[in-house]
C-alpha cells in the first residue's frame, strides 16, 4: 500500500443493536504512523466502533478497510491471522488474570510465534522495560494499580509490533501521574515504532495534547473533525460545549421530562 | 389475548434461537479437540481443577450416601429376613443410579458453577474479547480444555464415588448391623451384571458430564457482562443442569431398561 494512503478506512458504515442506531452513516480516513482521537460523548459508542474496525462486531451497512482489506470479508482463520497486526488496549487492560506480569506480555508471543523462550524473555523484559514496568514482571494483575495494568497492557498489546493499535478509553480513572505517563509512552510508541494509533476517549484535553487529528462523534454521525486547533477553535454549538465542558447548550443539562409544575402538583397543576 | 399470544410466540422463538446458539456453540468446541502441544498442558491443568478438587465433595458425599443406602436397606430387609442380599441392594442402587446422578449433580454444583463463573468473569473483564483481539480464539484456549476435561472427569468421579459408596455401605451393614462380609460381596457378585449395571452406569454418567460441561460453558460464554449476569448465569447452569440429569436419568434408564 502507497505510504500516504490511509490505514484505515471507514466507509458509509452504519450499525444498530436492538433496532437502536449507533452508527449512520459514518466515514473516516485514518492516516498512518499517525495518533488519531475518536472523541465523543459517553455511550455514543466509541468502543463499539473500535470492535467494528478490528471485526468483533460486524456492521449493518458499509465497510472497514484496514491496510486495504475489507476486514469484515476475511475469513474466520484469515481474520484472527490478521488480528495479530493489530494492538488493542481495552479500558480496564483486561489483563489475564491467571498469569503473571511477564505471561501477560509474553502470551502473544508464545500464542504467535514459534521463538524459543530465552528469546520471548528478552522480548518481553524490553517491551516492559518501555513502559517502565521490567520491575513489576512477577507480579500478578491483582497485584498492579490501575494505571500500571494498563501500562502492562500496553506492553502486551505492543508485543507483536502491531501496525494499528487501538486505545479504548486509556485516560479514564487515572491519576494525574499515570495520566501524563500514558500520554508520553502512547505518543512514545507511535512513533518510536511507526504504529498507526486510534484513540476513543472522552478526555478532550489530555487527548487532544497527543492527537494529529480528531473526530468528534455524536448521536451516531461524525460532527466534527480536524485538527486539535482547529477543533478548540470550533463554534458549533455541540463542538465548543463538548470541548470546554460546558454544563448546558446543545447537549441540555436537563433530561427531557414534563414541565416542573405538573410533575410536582400533577392534575391540580 | 394477542399480545399473550404474541407474548408465547416470541418467548418460544427466543428459546429456539437460544438452544439453536448453544448446539452451535458446542459444535464449534467439539471441532476444537485439545492439540498435542499447544492445549495439552491446558486440559491437565482443568483436569486438575474440575476433577481433582471436586474429589473431596464426591467422596464424602460417596461414603455417605452408602453409609445411608445400606442403613435404609438393611431396615427394610430384615423384616423379610433378607438381610444377606444388602450388599447386591446397595451395589444396584449406587451403581445404577445414584452414583452417576449425585455424582452429576455434585459435579453441577461443585465444577459446572465454577466454570460458569470463571468463563463469565473472563467475558465481564473482557479478557475473552482482548484474547480474540489479540487473534487467539478463545474457543480454543479457554472453552475447548474446560469442555474436555468435564466429559474425562465426569466418569471418573462416578466411578470413584460407587466405589467409596459401596465401601461406606459395607462398613455399615458388615461392620456395624452384623451382616456377613462374605454374603455381602457374594451376592452382590452375582447380582451386579458389568456391562447392564456397570456399564450402563458409565454410560449415564459420560452423558451427564457432556451436558452439564456443555451447559456451564455456554452459560459463561453467553452471561451477560454484569455482576448480575455472571450471578444469574452461574444459578441457571446449575439449575438448568440439575433438572437436565433427572430428565434424562429417566429417559437412559427407560431406555437401558427397554422400557419404550
Amino acid at each position: 500500500m502507497a505510504p500516504d494512503t490511509p490505514l484505515v478506512i471507514v466507509d458509509n458504515l452504519s450499525y444498530q443493536r436492538d433496532k437502536r442506531v449507533i452508527f449512520d452513516q459514518v466515514s473516516l480516513r485514518i492516516p498512518r504512523s499517525k495518533i488519531t482521537a475518536i472523541l465523543g460523548p459517553s455511550g455514543t459508542g466509541k468502543t463499539t466502533l473500535l470492535k467494528l474496525i478490528g471485526a468483533k462486531l460486524k456492521p449493518t451497512q458499509g465497510n472497514v478497510h484496514v491496510d486495504g482489506r475489507n476486514i469484515h470479508s476475511l475469513s474466520r482463520p484469515d481474520l484472527y491471522r490478521f488480528r495479530e497486526r493489530i494492538g488493542m488496549l481495552f479500558q480496564n487492560g483486561a489483563l489475564f488474570t491467571h498469569l503473571s506480569t511477564f505471561d501477560n506480555v509474553a502470551f502473544p508471543l508464545r500464542e504467535h510465534t514459534k521463538l524459543p523462550e530465552s528469546m520471548i524473555r528478552d522480548l518481553v523484559l524490553m517491551k516492559l522495560d518501555a513502559v517502565g514496568l521490567r520491575g513489576a514482571q512477577a507480579l500478578m494483575p491483582a497485584e498492579l494499580s490501575g494505571g500500571m495494568a494498563r501500562r502492562v497492557a500496553l506492553a502486551r498489546a505492543i508485543a507483536l509490533d502491531p501496525m494499528l493499535i487501538m486505545y479504548d478509553e486509556p485516560f479514564t480513572g487515572q491519576d494525574p501521574i499515570s495520566m501524563g505517563v500514558l500520554i508520553k509512552l502512547i505518543r512514545r510508541m507511535n512513533d518510536a515504532l511507526d504504529m498507526t494509533s486510534i484513540i476513543v476517549s472522552h478526555d478532550v484535553a489530555e487527548t487532544l495534547s497527543i492527537a494529529d487529528y480528531v473526530y468528534v462523534l455524536a448521536n451516531g454521525k461524525v460532527v466534527a473533525e480536524g485538527t486539535p486547533s482547529d477543533l478548540q477553535h470550533d463554534t458549533g454549538p455541540f463542538v465548543s460545549q463538548f470541548m470546554h465542558g460546558l454544563p448546558d447548550g446543545a447537549v441540555p443539562f436537563h433530561y427531557p421530562a414534563n414541565p416542573f409544575i405538573h410533575d410536582l402538583l400533577g392534575d391540580n397543576a | 389475548m394477542t399480545t399473550w399470544l404474541q407474548q408465547l410466540g416470541h418467548s418460544g422463538i427466543e428459546t429456539c434461537q437460544k438452544l439453536g446458539r448453544s448446539f452451535l456453540f458446542l459444535l464449534h468446541v467439539l471441532i476444537r479437540p485439545p492439540r498435542l502441544f499447544k492445549t495439552f498442558p491446558l486440559l491437565i491443568r482443568e483436569l486438575y481443577s474440575v476433577g481433582v478438587l471436586s474429589l473431596v465433595i464426591i467422596i464424602v458425599s460417596g461414603i455417605f450416601i452408602g453409609m445411608v443406602v445400606s442403613l435404609q436397606g438393611h431396615h427394610i430387609l430384615i423384616k423379610f429376613s433378607a438381610e444377606q442380599e444388602l450388599g447386591q441392594l446397595v451395589a444396584l442402587s449406587v451403581v445404577r443410579e445414584l452414583g452417576p446422578v449425585v455424582t452429576a449433580l455434585l459435579f453441577a454444583g461443585r465444577a459446572g458453577s465454577a466454570l460458569t463463573a470463571e468463563i463469565g468473569l473472563m467475558k465481564t473483564t473482557e479478557q475473552l474479547d482482548s484474547m480474540e483481539m489479540m487473534g487467539v480464539d478463545p474457543l480454543w484456549k479457554i472453552i475447548s480444555p474446560r469442555f474436555w476435561a468435564g466429559f474425562i472427569t465426569m466418569p471418573i468421579l462416578a466411578v470413584i464415588f460407587s466405589a467409596v459408596a459401596i465401601g461406606g455401605g459395607y462398613v455399615v451393614g458388615v461392620d456395624w448391623l452384623g451382616v456377613d462380609g462374605g454374603s455381602f460381596w457374594s451376592n452382590m457378585q452375582s447380582a451386579v451384571d458389568f456391562r447392564l449395571d456397570v456399564v450402563n452406569g458409565i454410560i449415564k454418567s459420560v452423558v451427564f458430564g457432556i451436558v452439564v460441561t456443555w451447559i456451564a460453558i455456554y452459560q459463561g460464554y453467553d452471561t451477560v457482562p454484569t455482576a448480575e449476569g455472571v450471578s444469574r448465569a452461574t444459578t441457571r447452569t446449575v439449575v438448568y443442569s440439575s433438572l437436565a440429569i433427572l430428565g434424562l436419568d429417566f429417559i437412559l434408564t427407560a431406555t437401558m431398561l427397554g422400557g419404550w
